[in-house]
């Protein structure tokens, strides 16, 4: 499983290049950028979840200061075209148009020396508001008679889907059936560092410059310059340090449109930072389905047939670039997930409510679904009989099948799922633990839960083409140099956004050229200076961008073995790369040498040299794009105290594969956060509306995240399936993490309430949730053990 | 999140601090450890047209302790109390107690008498100082010193005897025997967050103390009084026994889940009784 060989290319366990400027305090977010004359913003936002706006005046001598709607002319709302028939199209303005759509929304911006005195003129704003009634959840937004969020749709539906194959007849064949009703909460993303953009006007380039926390600034660029009606040259997008994305920062936001405007306008700097409370109450909402599940299965838990029907609760506009039906896409297409299933019926709702608009986050539905058809799995498990972990060997796809088209049409590349599953039992020490007592010393009850899911990552054109999406990734490009002194510079303009891509990219570009990692630098996202990409969405980054960069290193290694045999007097073929040198026999030159000759000493050098020179731009995309599918098996044990419904994780392991690792480290970080955040999911995090649509949690009290406390101590296992379609065999990993965990973990809580006849459908796994279901089962004690 | 426009000014001493107060007009707010106000006044929940910061009062830090009570000044730390500077009256269940307050960032900075003029129900002081049966000291340049009963210091939710011009200036405890045993057990979703709900009782046969408190309510804590009774008489087995039909009976406008995890609270802190190594 070895690749690397001097400890610094792909497969290598290299220190983070990042680290020493984060660890040092010395990052640079968007926070942290101060130009002199920089005003800042600040923005009222809707007290109410849906009305008209009757009146609207701004303060007395400070109406310069004050922006509405009608003020930034000549800007276009966002909207989000979709080329699947049905899908209904919203418009949505920077600054309400007269109407507003959720607790919020935009209704005035305000600007002033500082961000207090600017949220001092947005209590003197005058807003009269005349209300509407409310649709608060995706159950009432699809009633009949429902109030209308968008008029002319003529119901509250993006759009709705419906899949069907071979399902006539299981339901009355099949030998076992189940049925559950599931839900997982809302939730906010959170990342470290919130949203945030400085906004400038260049004179000298002639250029409106947005510093916006993003990971997708050439699409930022892109959505821009649509908004605001400028050519995209005058445009240029250059995030500084991100501080977390999760899918919040890969859409184009109200706010970007508008600081950017006035920048463009005014010719001035001017900054807008996000407060938690925006985070929590107007943005960055996420996971909130609904499902209604019956699964049909032999006497073995055989899976014959699945029938499902899942609502998303999508708020009130769609998104731009990823739209408000690409959850339920999601959704419906990886519910099946890791199994071998022949029958399928689905259909799939996303319901306009009066609420934040909906956001891929970190797994995109797939948290859901795996939540979904894992408790159906162990539903089926109850009801035949047997252990959940058996149940799921019995339907996992084998390694054997791969690669295998499932009956979505989704195209697992390859893996040995059942392995995986195998290990992490083990690693669980399954066998030992279910002979123990149900309840341990403190008379907690004591369970064990799986999760196995497959990703697809770095899904392609065709992927995103057929979700109707009105920008499809294509080729990444990567640019890669040779510097006159012999470093190597790298350029891509996917962006960073604490992934660690300014270490992994240098490790591919290493593993090609071997010029020592130190000396290799990797700038990434400023439109200015970066060639093209979608950006850091989708776990892609790795095999997308770094299958360009592996291309353009490639090219460029090869132009430097051509100089260097030169100098060497020996034949291209003859050279090699090694110690940080450049060997053609015995002899040997650096890459200075060879970046000296092709740049300052030209004279050096043959006529009939190559005259591409010593820096080359590639394009990649993997040649099947359907998509390199990771998968992992997640197992928790976890002790629930019956009286009080509180639940300790006491142990987890994670089995993973995301083919071949360029740094384990890396991929091992990545998977921590995402089951940290998967912990939350599943224990912790909820943003509830009441029925007036206002939100519920408006502060980090209300909304509780996971700290390191509550987090277990994650074990992890690496399984290395190469991925026979992507450069190096590699997979995206930055999401996985977050999928399984609230399936592993609530699984494991259903097994510790058994004997209390207890079983939880809804996350978080609050205490009053166990404790209802505890009563619901009917056998609770009403005392500690003695 | 930014406050809106507010004077800010430090007193030396105490009366200082109460004449400014009183001169405040209902519009001026004290200022200690500011972990409660301070989030207060960046949402703008709190708009008090002026600040007097106390931190720097040395009456406020002055300890006072004879052979039978301990008077602790209103502007020592949760942490202090968490790492010993003072000395403890209480056989370590104020230690104890401070430990599990929130998070050490906020424990440095955070202050008793600021957490009782806080008069969150699910803080810790709260219900501490109920179950030990604390005297509040509360000054004012306009009334007579007075002390209130530290169970009946909340009128209700985020609702202390105070009024605007009167500042807590010191907590008077009980200086208890080496026969004192304490429970405390809270219940909280995650370290550091407030409570949902919190059992404290405190038993000392030779100051003839014995009270059970049930916190983190709508309001102020509530003194189990039958349960009490029968620690005193009978035991913790038999107060045990009683707890939740006590708490079932005089919280019965709580919800279900919350009177369960009530009542759980302060069973276990009973059974802490009969731990050797708290006592």
């Amino acid at each position: 499983m070895a690749h690397d060989n001097d400890g610094e290319g792909i497969g290598a366990r290299a220190p983070r290049k990042e680290d020493a400027r984060h660890l040092h305090g010395r990052g640079q977010f968007t926070a942290d950028i101060r130009i002199p004359g920089m005003c800042e913003v600040a923005f009222l936002r809707s007290p109410v979840a849906h009305a008209l706006i009757t009146r609207q005046s701004k303060p007395q001598g400070s109406e310069d200061c004050v922006f509405f709607h009608s003020d930034l002319a000549g800007v276009a709302p966002i909207t989000t075209r979709s080329s699947i028939p049905g899908y209904k199209v919203s418009d949505y303005p920077a600054l309400a148009n007269g109407r507003v759509r959720f607790v919020g929304e935009i209704v005035a911006m305000c600007v002033a020396d500082n961000r207090a005195a600017a949220e001092d003129l947005c209590e003197l704003v005058d807003v009269d508001y005349d209300a509407i009634p409310v649709i608060a959840s995706s159950t009432a937004g699809r009633q009949r008679e429902a109030t209308l969020l968008h008029r002319e749709w003529g119901d509250n539906l993006f759009l709705e889907t419906s899949f069907d194959r071979d399902m006539d007849g299981i339901a009355r064949t099949a030998p076992i059936s189940v049925e559950l009703e599931l839900s997982t909460a809302r939730q906010v993303m959170h990342p470290m560092e919130g949203k945030g953009l400085v906004a400038w006007w260049d004179h000298r380039a002639g250029q409106l410059v947005v510093h916006t926390s993003t990971q997708v600034p050439h699409l930022i660029r892109i959505g821009l310059a649509e908004c605001l009606g400028i050519p995209q040259a005058i445009v240029r997008v250059a995030p500084p340090d991100v501080g977390g994305g999760f899918g919040y920062k890969c859409m184009l936001m109200p706010e970007e449109i508008a600081v950017a405007w006035l920048a463009l306008t005014q010719k001035q700097p001017f900054r807008w930072i996000e407060d938690r409370r925006e985070h929590l109450t107007a943005g960055a909402n996420a996971r909130q389905h609904e499902y209604k599940l019956k699964a049909y299965a032999d006497a073995r838990g055989r899976l014959l047939g699945l029938d499902a029907e899942v609502s998303v609760d999508c708020g009130a506009y769609s998104v731009w670039p990823f739209s408000a039906c690409l959850e339920a896409a999601q959704a419906g297409g990886n519910l099946p997930g890791p199994y071998d299933l022949k029958s399928y019926r689905c259909k799939t709702y996303s319901v306009a409510t009066n609420k934040p608009p909906f956001a891929p986050y970190r797994g995109v539905a797939r948290p859901g679904v795996c939540f979904a058809i894992e408790l159906t799995i162990d539903a089926i498990a109850k009801a035949v009989g047997r252990e959940a972990w058996e149940v799921r060997m019995e339907n996992l796809v084998a390694a054997a099948a791969m690669p295998y088209t499932n009956i979505t049409n989704k195209h697992y590349d390859s893996g040995d799922y059942p392995a995986s599953l195998l290990e992490v039992k083990r690693m669980i020490d399954f066998d030992a633990r279910r002979k123990l007592p149900a309840r341990d010393d403190k008379g907690r009850y004591l369970g064990i839960g799986f999760a196995t899911y497959t990703e697809q990552s770095a899904h392609g054109t065709k992927v995103f083409a057929a979700w109707g999406l009105p920008l499809v990734p294509g080729f990444d490009q990567a640019h890669v140099k040779l510097t006159p002194d012999g470093a190597l510079e790298v350029k891509a303009g996917i962006h960073t956004i604490g992934q660690g891509l300014e270490t992994t990219l240098a490790q591919v570009a290493h593993e090609m050229t071997r010029v020592p990692l130190k000396d290799i630098r990797v700038t990434l996202g400023d439109t200015a200076t970066t060639p093209f990409s979608t950006g850091a969405y989708a776990s892609r980054g790795i095999v997308m961008t770094g299958g360009a960069v592996s291309r353009a290193a490639d090219i460029v290694a090869g132009r430097i073995k051509a100089i260097a045999a030169h100098l060497l007097q020996v034949k291209p073929d003859d050279i090699t790369f090694r110690e940080g040198r450049i060997f053609g026999g015995a002899a040997n030159v650096s890459y200075a040498d060879v970046g000296r000759a092709w740049y300052i000493r030209p004279d050096e050098l043959p006529d009939d040299v190559d005259r591409a020179g010593l820096e080359a731009t590639a394009a990649y995309k993997p040649e099947v794009d359907s998509g390199v599918f990771s998968y992992a098996s997640h197992a928790a044990y976890v002790a629930v105290d019956a009286r009080t419904g509180l639940v300790e994780i006491l142990d987890y392991a994670i089995v993973e594969d995301c083919g071949r690792m360029v740094n384990p480290m890396i991929v091992e970080g990545q998977t921590f956060g995402g089951a940290a955040q998967g912990v939350g999911t599943a224990l912790f995090e909820e943003s509830p509306y009441d029925d007036n649509g206002q939100p519920l949690a408006s502060t980090l009290i209300d909304y509780l995240l996971p700290g390191p406390t509550e987090l277990p101590r994650f074990r992890i296992h690496h399984m290395e399936t190469l991925s026979p379609y992507s450069a190096h065999g590699i997979k995206g990993v930055g999401e996985g993490g977050a999928i399984a965990p609230s399936a592993a973990i609530v699984n494991a809580i259903n097994d510790a309430l058994s004997p209390l006849n207890a079983v939880l459908r809804d996350i978080p796994a609050t205490p009053e949730r166990i404790l209802a279901a505890i009563a619901k089962g009917g056998r609770a004690n009403t005392r500690d053990a003695a | 999140m930014k406050p809106a426009v507010l004077d800010y000014e430090r007193a030396r001493t105490l009366d200082d601090a109460l004449e400014w107060l009183a001169a405040g007009d209902g519009q001026v707010k004290v200022f200690a450890g500011g972990q409660s106000l301070g989030p207060m006044l960046n949402l703008r929940l709190a708009r008090p047209a002026k600040l007097i910061d106390i931190r720097h009062i040395p009456q406020l830090r002055a300890i006072e302790a004879d052979s039978r009570m301990f008077s602790l000044g209103a502007t020592w730390t949760h942490a202090e109390i968490e790492d010993g500077t003072l000395e403890d009256p209480t056989r370590g269940l104020l230690p104890f107690v401070a430990r599990g307050i929130a998070y050490r960032a906020v424990r440095n900075r955070g202050t008793v008498g600021g957490s009782l003029s806080h008069a969150d129900p699910a803080a810790d002081w709260v219900s501490t100082m109920a179950a030990i049966g604390a005297i509040i000291e509360i000054r004012s340049a306009i009334a007579p010193a007075r002390s209130v009963v530290a169970h009946d210091f909340l009128r209700g939710a985020f609702t202390p005897q105070l009024a605007a011009e009167d500042i807590l200036c010191a907590v008077q405890i009980p200086r208890f025997s080496p026969d004192m045993r304490w429970g405390y057990y809270k219940v909280c979703r995650k370290t550091g967050e407030f409570a949902k709900a919190i059992g404290a009782c405190v038993v000392d046969p030779r100051l003839d103390i014995c009270r059970v408190v049930a916190g983190a309510l709508n309001g102020r804590p509530l003194l189990l009084s039958r349960t009490a009774a029968a620690l005193q008489q009978d035991g913790t087995d038999k107060a045990t026994a009683l707890v939740r039909d006590e708490i079932e009976d005089m919280l019965a406008t709580l919800d279900v889940a919350h009177r369960q995890q009530l009542a759980v609270a302060v069973e276990r802190s009973l059974a802490q009784l009969n731990d050797p190594r708290r006592s």
